[in-house]
């Protein structure tokens, strides 16, 4: 059995660390912080312009002067400040943010990712995608393994236009974890969904990578 | 010093808006949008504008309302997904889109405004974005230059502004504004609350009163909210 989108976020939330500024992408991503360890504190950053994010408010206690990146309703913490734009993004592309858990369309095997256009499709803007993976300390990257046809989107190189060259670190699909130490290694399959064989990963993966199971 | 503060949104921009010019438009998405401005620019009837905003509103509010009127020739942006009108516009070729990296385009507007005519940045290296841009090696990395943007006029939205211009920004409506308002020969701010000297906090002010030339009281804010996400309360 594949792993659900939950199980995918709280497989990533494991690569929290405590003390860690992080920034999680919409979709899957935000679904990490249902799944941090309680022994890991961990600040979220928002890159429209806060640090120290909070849960969504409850019914009739909506700020709408306070959302996140998604344009969603949030609420603020104790340790929470506000700033903007230019600051945010001199903490992102500036290294000061420890960890981005962002979605992808494509992985290649020597990192590049693609995540903002499809050609021929209305293009709606790489909002900061490629700023954060740019800049991000380490990049964490959550997707399906395969497309709704079928077929492999962590590849040999991308077919879409790209959001960053060489940024990826880590790979976690719903049929396993792929990883590497730096940005010179290829990618090492560490981990298997749970009933996921060897084989169905080599079968639906058409990048190379080693495997250190 | 003359007054800067103005009757109305309409009257502040009545002497300097005029077709063809840029504008430096604040928010996020709806958050912290200049309402009163944007409805005032519409009203002003200039055509052919160019609009530096990180969103592009939706289709009956923010910036969509200079879209519906067609007062937009070029719009320069990082995401601008939640717009029909703009779609349609941009895929007809009646409007010029210049997208541009949410974190480029914030350092274009804060370079702008702070006298740097470009700057290299390792974003979008490798990318769309980097075609036909200056590339050049820093300490083994690679990077491309982008220029700084400073516009005719900028509008901008705070909480709480004085008479000599210094403005406070609430929550996350701060987003774009603090920086578009250093970035424009003439910066008209709206806000919520207009005071007088020595009313606010010295030590809480997010953008002096140089960067400001004109102020109004802003009114019949809508705020309009684009995801209202909520959590239910736990039952005893």
């Amino acid at each position: 059995m594949p792993w659900t989108r939950d199980q995918v976020a709280a497989r990533a939330a494991k690569e929290l660390e405590d003390g860690f500024y992080v920034n999680l992408g919409i979709g899957i991503p935000t679904m990490v912080a249902n799944h941090v360890p309680a022994d890991v504190d961990i600040t979220l950053q928002s890159e429209n312009g806060m640090l120290g994010m909070g849960p969504f408010p409850f019914e009739g206690e909506e700020d709408p002067d306070l959302i996140n990146a998604g344009k969603q309703t949030i609420t603020e913490l104790e340790r929470t400040s506000y700033f903007g734009s230019s600051d945010s993004f001199a903490m992102i592309r500036g290294g000061h943010i420890n960890l981005a858990i962002l979605g992808a369309m494509e992985v290649a095997e020597n990192g590049d990712l693609a995540n903002w256009m499809i050609p021929g499709k209305m293009v709606k803007g790489m909002g900061g995608a490629m700023d954060l993976v740019a800049g991000v300390q380490r990049i964490v990257v959550l997707m399906d393994h395969c497309n709704k046809a079928g077929d492999s989107k962590f590849l040999p190189a991308c077919s879409l236009p790209l959001t960053g060259k060489n940024v990826v670190d880590m790979l976690i699909t719903d049929l396993g974890v792929f990883k590497r130490p730096d940005k010179q290694s290829p990618f090492a399959l560490i981990e298997l969904a749970q009933g996921v064989t060897q084989d169905e990963i080599a079968a639906k993966t058409e990048a190379k990578y080693t495997v250190s199971l | 010093m003359a007054s800067k503060v103005f009757e109305s949104a309409h009257t502040a921009l009545a002497d300097v808006a005029r077709d063809d010019m840029m504008v430096m438009a604040g928010g996020f998405g709806l958050c912290g949008i200049p309402e009163n401005l944007i409805t005032a620019l519409r009203d002003t009837g200039v055509t052919s504008l160019t609009c530096v905003s990180n969103n592009a509103g939706v289709d009956d509010f923010g910036l969509g309302l200079l879209l519906q009127t067609k007062q937009i020739r070029k719009m320069i942006s990082s995401y601008v997904g939640e717009n029909k009108e703009f779609a349609r516009q941009y895929l007809e070729k009646e409007l010029e889109v210049e997208l541009t990296p949410q974190g480029t385009l914030a350092e274009r507007v804060r370079a702008g405004g702070a006298g740097i005519p470009g700057f290299y940045t390792k974003t979008g290296v490798g990318t769309l974005v980097a075609e036909g841009k200056e590339h050049k090696d820093f300490d083994g990395e690679t990077y491309i230059l982008e220029r700084g943007l400073r516009g005719d006029i900028a509008i901008v939205k705070a909480w709480k502004g004085d008479v000599v211009g210094n403005l406070i920004y609430r929550k996350t409506s701060r987003n774009f504004n603090s920086d578009m308002a250093t970035a424009a020969t003439i910066t008209i701010a709206e806000v919520e609350e207009l005071v007088g000297p020595g009313e606010l906090d010295p030590n809480a002010i997010h953008t002096p009163g140089v960067f400001v030339q004109r102020i109004i009281q802003g009114s019949h804010y809508e705020k309009r909210i684009e995801q209202r996400t909520v959590r239910q309360k736990e039952s005893a």
